[in-house]
């Protein structure tokens, strides 16, 4: 582990506690002067580069490489195929557990989706390696691929997204609507998104003996070192994993994919440390995907606007070797407060690498569609956007009536409105215009994220010097974790954040859990948490159980840990240093374990969620058709906010990924050959600075005793949602044109003059 | 990437005998031709760096009043040339809405002409391309192609240019000087690039060897400098190519257009020069009702040659607004989105 030199010099003058305070990144200045290694930036002495060749085909078998024309390109080593390869342990086609996806590791010449990796080259050079797989220049068997939402028969899933039933109701929803005074019926089309974090995936593998070394950015270390370890037979504490830094995760570095494996075994092939790296293109395939969608909104409303039925059906797709099924309509249980809700799925298989977690998978999605869904209704009653949705609004949670742990849903709704003027809006579309004559249309969304808690494990020390040491194994992906988690380590062993050496970022540290689920500030915390409430009570029986202490007989409760002193709770000019009671007490160190787990409990007694309102503005040119956001307003409500710079920046991300959503991005596929016609930077477009308007964010007060021990509920999935609706319902406002199919693009708006 | 012999000559001829070689291409900014050769869709033997050769880097004003624009003057710097963009407005407008800042500081002006197709099937070597590989057959054409050719296009090939640079400056007679084996040449740009036909594969009208040295301007262009804009639709509102394009010059005298120069981008596998529009508009005076005659007869060759019939109409709408825009007058200032219908928006960011 290189020596990582995090700053923790604030940006302003901190007064009381860290949690709560808007340090700067710690890692800050490493990252922007280049000194943060990333898993590609390393470089073991003797190492040597691997590039995948990837089919062309999405269907078939590959039924030759012309290995010997791509070993005789000088610096070329070897070429590893399905005939040439290290054996696995165990074959990746069996799912040991449910967080084990299948992968290709040139375990068979099967074709199953285009750039699937069919073999890896190595070489001295990257160069040679990109030429030599060039060189393979495969010939395929092609079968007939199955492509987009109409292929092949549909079925029903067991579950979808992570254990979620396939189906749920409460409530009559025909009778719902059959009653209704209005009805809608709307369905909705989402396309193929894929992963475009700015570092691609990669992987540097050394082996010694039987010993893996392994630098790769990973959103669960432990869970990508359990599964090396069974797929190659080796021990969990033979393997080391660093992964101090992710260039962007957003799920899709969660499970372990084929690609790393790869490396692994190409090191082991050689005998030397082995780098490889997905070129862009590459990732469009074996690293998880958001599937695309069609989703049918049912929607009936008594003479007041108040909802009756809510049935939301969303279609999706899988691979055909695999099972992950977008959540999408999951959306509609939470946020609308029908009688009778149902929610169900059903899929087709397709020829693609397996969909997986994509930033808020299925709330994304689902938000979308229920939010234009809602929006349209609103609009057919004549009413208010907001109006509507407050006539809705659920006081429990819908389709559980479990009462919330806390939901401060109104207040955003009431500042987010108030900031934006939302109380300007015209009812009808197509009424604003800017001076320029451009159409002006505001829209807003209701966003949602349960708030998740996993399993976590910490271990705090303080040692003799009176500083402390904070030790998990959490994953920082650009979100903050060696900010925000340092601080609330700080604030548990009752230190100033400069006197804590926090560690993270490597598989040697305790378990933090997978930093998914916009569960990772909470669940790491809770551990890091525990354990410095833990350490503390050892360091304050060695004071009060010392009659030399002035803390004697103080007892456990009897003590306050603060700025590194042990003070009486009763006498607080009655105390001393931990440097003091460790030296008289003559140790080293104290240190203790804590954990952090969910609540099943209050699990069961409360539906736990993080809330918002998001407010959009767009402008578009009435003629052509082009559109641009030009503002966006957010107020969520997400329990507490231990670092409301690094909360801000999480919300933003999100904001701009829902503009995005609604407006650029798409995987054009070609529906002849399953290929992906637009897998690079240049055509798969994502909002560039220029789309990316003045942005707001405002974070509501809301405490929840019930989530967890720091009342932290999650920031970094919610900002999606709620946000693409808005912006498209903004769209909608603008021209009076509704566009059901995402992204919105600019022939659907040319309407007639 | 697949090895080459890298050449770097001293003087023009050096590199028109390096680069007449089979296998041979020149490589200025390597903008396009890097992501071609990483990509393995272009697969040079040799490269011939021009980027070192004396005297191409020059911004000029002849005796005769025409401008001429050596080939490796970037295109940041030819489009923040302060007299440049007070006369030729539209192309400084189409230079600033191409690419990225990045981009635009390194790419040159001849590379800018010779950039190839868009077309996601000539990037894609696993899909059948006339253009990459002859007589090998188009998957564009019955594939995804909402984006492509609605003019010139032919049963092999849909694809288009995808310069935004082109447009203006075929409208305004731009000459391209070119030295080859046989020496100095010029010709028109709107002669450069051919339509597909039947070999799409060969894109320009340039033999083996045959460098762009300069591209010139005619006196009579600055002439349109109070009225000519270039108008960019595009996906996203900054590093986009153009669904649609088009600059609009008019040079009004006594309240009538005494002549007009329209030419539409991302239509063609040329910069599209719409001459027919241009006669509409000869002697009569602006107004909304010319505009739409000259969209009509600029679009009356269109047709669809796939998913993108509403290029058709947008285009004929794009015109209109150029020339309504031209009409209005160049403004003062480049506008912080340039080319862009979001161009009047005030407080804009920067694209």
């Amino acid at each position: 582990m290189p020596e990582l030199n995090l700053t923790s010099a604030p940006a302003h003058i901190r007064h009381g506690s860290n949690i709560g305070q808007p340090l700067t990144r710690r890692d800050g200045v490493l990252k922007v002067t280049g000194q943060a290694t990333y898993a590609a930036d390393n470089h073991p002495p003797g190492m040597l580069y691997a590039v995948t060749a990837v089919a062309g085909i999405s269907h078939g078998r590959v039924i030759s490489l012309d290995v010997a024309a791509a070993k005789r390109h000088p610096g070329v080593v070897d070429v590893m195929t399905p005939e040439h390869k290290p054996q696995l342990a165990i074959d990746p086609e069996i799912k040991t557990n449910p967080f084990v996806f299948r992968m290709e590791a040139l375990q068979s010449n099967e074709v199953r989706y285009a750039n699937q990796p069919i073999a890896v080259v190595i070489a001295e050079t990257l160069e040679a390696a990109t030429e030599g797989a060039a060189l393979l220049a495969p010939r395929y068997e092609t079968l007939p691929p199955l492509v987009g939402l109409d292929a092949g028969e549909s079925f029903v899933p067991p579950v979808v997204g992570v254990g979620n039933p396939t189906e749920i109701h409460r409530g009559d929803v025909e009778a719902g609507l059959a009653s209704a005074e209005k009805r809608i019926d709307a369905t909705y089309e989402t396309p193929p998104q894929y992963h475009n974090a700015m570092e691609p995936h990669g992987i540097v593998a050394s082996w010694d003996g039987d010993s893996l070394s392994v630098d790769m950015p990973t959103q669960g270390l432990k869970l990508s070192l359990a599964r090396i370890a069974e797929l190659f037979g080796i021990a969990h504490d033979k393997i080391h994993i660093r992964s101090p830094f992710l260039g962007g995760g957003f799920g899709s570095k969660g499970l372990m994919g084929g690609p790393p494996v790869l490396g692994i075994m190409a090191a082991k092939l050689v005998g030397r440390p082995v780098k490889l790296v997905l070129r862009r293109e590459q990732m469009y395939g074996p690293v998880g995907h958001r599937a695309p969608t069609r989703q049918r909104l049912r929607l009936g409303v008594d003479g007041e606007g108040r909802l009756t039925a809510l049935d939301h059906h969303a279609r999706t797709v899988s691979s055909t070797f695999d099972d992950f099924y977008e959540p999408a309509a999951d959306a509609s249980h939470t946020l609308y407060a029908a009688p009778a809700i149902r929610t169900s799925h059903d899929a087709v298989r397709v020829h693609t690498g397996t969909p997986l977690f994509m930033r808020a998978p299925g709330e994304a999605t689902g938000s979308i569609a229920l939010e234009s869904a809602i929006d349209e209704m609103a609009w057919a009653c004549g009413m208010d956007p907001l109006a509507f949705r407050l006539k809705n609004y659920a006081e429990v949670e819908p389709i559980s009536g479990k009462p919330f742990s806390s939901k401060a849903l109104l207040a955003c709704y009431e500042q987010g409105a108030a900031r934006f003027g939302w109380a300007k809006r015209s009812l009808q579309p197509r009424q604003m215009r800017d001076d320029a004559g451009l159409l002006v249309g505001w829209g807003m969304g209701t966003a949602t994220f349960p708030a998740l808690m996993f399993q976590a494990e910490a271990r705090a020390a303080i040692r003799r010097d009176g500083s402390g040491v904070m030790e998990i194994g959490a994953h920082d992906m650009g979100q903050g974790a060696w900010t925000a988690l340092a601080q609330i380590a700080a604030d548990a062993v009752g230190l100033d954040i400069a006197r804590v050496e926090f560690k993270a970022g490597t598989s040697d540290l305790p378990d933090a859990g997978i930093a998914g689920g916009s569960a990772h500030t909470a669940t790491a915390g809770a551990a890091i948490h525990s354990a410095g409430a833990a350490v503390i009570a050892k360091l304050a029986d060695l004071a009060t159980g010392d009659e030399r202490s002035p803390l004697f007989g103080a007892g456990n409760a009897g003590v306050i840990a603060r700025d590194g002193r042990l003070v009486r709770r009763d006498d607080e000019s009655r105390g001393e240093s931990y440097a003091e009671i460790l030296a008289r007490a003559g140790v080293a160190e104290v240190e203790a374990r804590g954990t952090g787990a969910p609540n099943p409990a209050a699990m069961e007694e409360y539906a736990m969620h993080a809330h918002g309102a998001v407010f959009a503005e767009v402008k578009v040119d009435p003629e052509l058709g082009q559109v641009r956001v030009s503002r966006m307003v957010g107020a969520f409500a997400a329990g507490r906010i231990v670092n409301p710079r690094m909360v801000q920046s999480q919300l933003f991300g999100g904001m701009i990924w829902g503009l995005s959503f609604a407006l650029h991005e798409e995987a054009i596929t070609d529906r002849r050959t399953g290929r992906i016609m637009n897998a690079n930077l240049g055509e798969y477009h994502v909002p560039v600075n220029a789309d990316v308007p003045p942005l707001d964010v405002i974070t509501v007060e809301e405490h929840d005793p019930h989530v967890n021990a720091l009342g932290i509920k999650g920031v970094g999935e919610i900002g999606i949602t709620g946000s693409a609706g808005a912006v498209a319902n903004a769209v909608w406002h603008a021209t009076g044109v509704r566009v059901r199919k995402f992204p919105i693009r600019i022939e659907e708006l040319l309407t007639p003059r | 990437m697949k090895p080459f012999e890298y050449i770097r000559p001293a003087t023009v001829a050096e590199a028109v005998a390096a680069a007449a070689q089979p296998g041979a291409a020149y490589l200025a900014a390597g903008t396009n031709l890097l992501d071609l050769m990483k990509g393995g869709v272009s697969r040079p033997d040799r490269l011939v760096d021009v980027t070192h050769l004396d005297g191409l880097d020059a911004i000029e004003t002849l005796a005769d009043g025409s401008l001429r624009i050596g080939a490796l003057v970037s295109n940041a710097d030819l489009a923040h040339d302060p007299a440049f963009a007070k006369s030729y407005p539209a192309v400084a407008e189409a230079l600033l809405s191409g690419a990225s800042a990045q981009l635009r500081n390194a790419a040159t002006v001849g590379g800018n002409l010779l950039q190839r197709t868009r077309c996601a099937y000539f990037y894609d070597t696993a899909s059948r391309c006339n253009k990459r590989e002859a007589g090998s057959g188009c998957d564009a054409s019955e594939g995804e192609n909402r984006t492509h050719a609605v003019l010139g296009w032919s049963e092999n090939c849909i694809a288009t240019h995808p310069s935004d640079f082109c447009v203006p400056l075929v409208a305004l007679d731009a000459m391209v000087e070119i030295e080859g084996r046989g020496g100095h040449r010029e010709i028109a740009l709107d002669e450069l690039h051919r339509l597909p036909g039947d070999t799409p594969a060969r894109e320009s009208v340039l033999e083996p060897g045959d460098l762009i040295v300069a591209v010139r301007l005619p006196p009579a262009a600055h002439a349109f400098a109070a009225h000519a804009r270039y108008l960019k639709v595009r996906e996203r509102t900054s590093y986009a190519f153009a669904v649609v394009s088009a600059a609009a010059a008019l040079r009004i005298e006594n309240g009538k257009i005494a002549e007009a120069r329209l030419a539409l981008g991302g239509v063609a596998a040329k910069p599209w020069r719409a001459r027919a529009a241009e006669d509409v508009l000869r002697g009569v005076a602006p107004a909304a009702d010319v505009f739409q005659e000259a969209a009509r007869r600029a679009l009356t060759d269109a047709k669809p040659s796939g998913d993108n019939a509403f290029k058709i109409e947008l285009a004929r709408r794009i015109v209109v607004r150029a020339l309504t825009l031209a009409a209005a007058g160049t403004p003062a200032r480049m506008p912080a989105l340039p080319a862009s219908p979001f161009a009047s928006t005030t407080g804009a960011i920067h694209a």
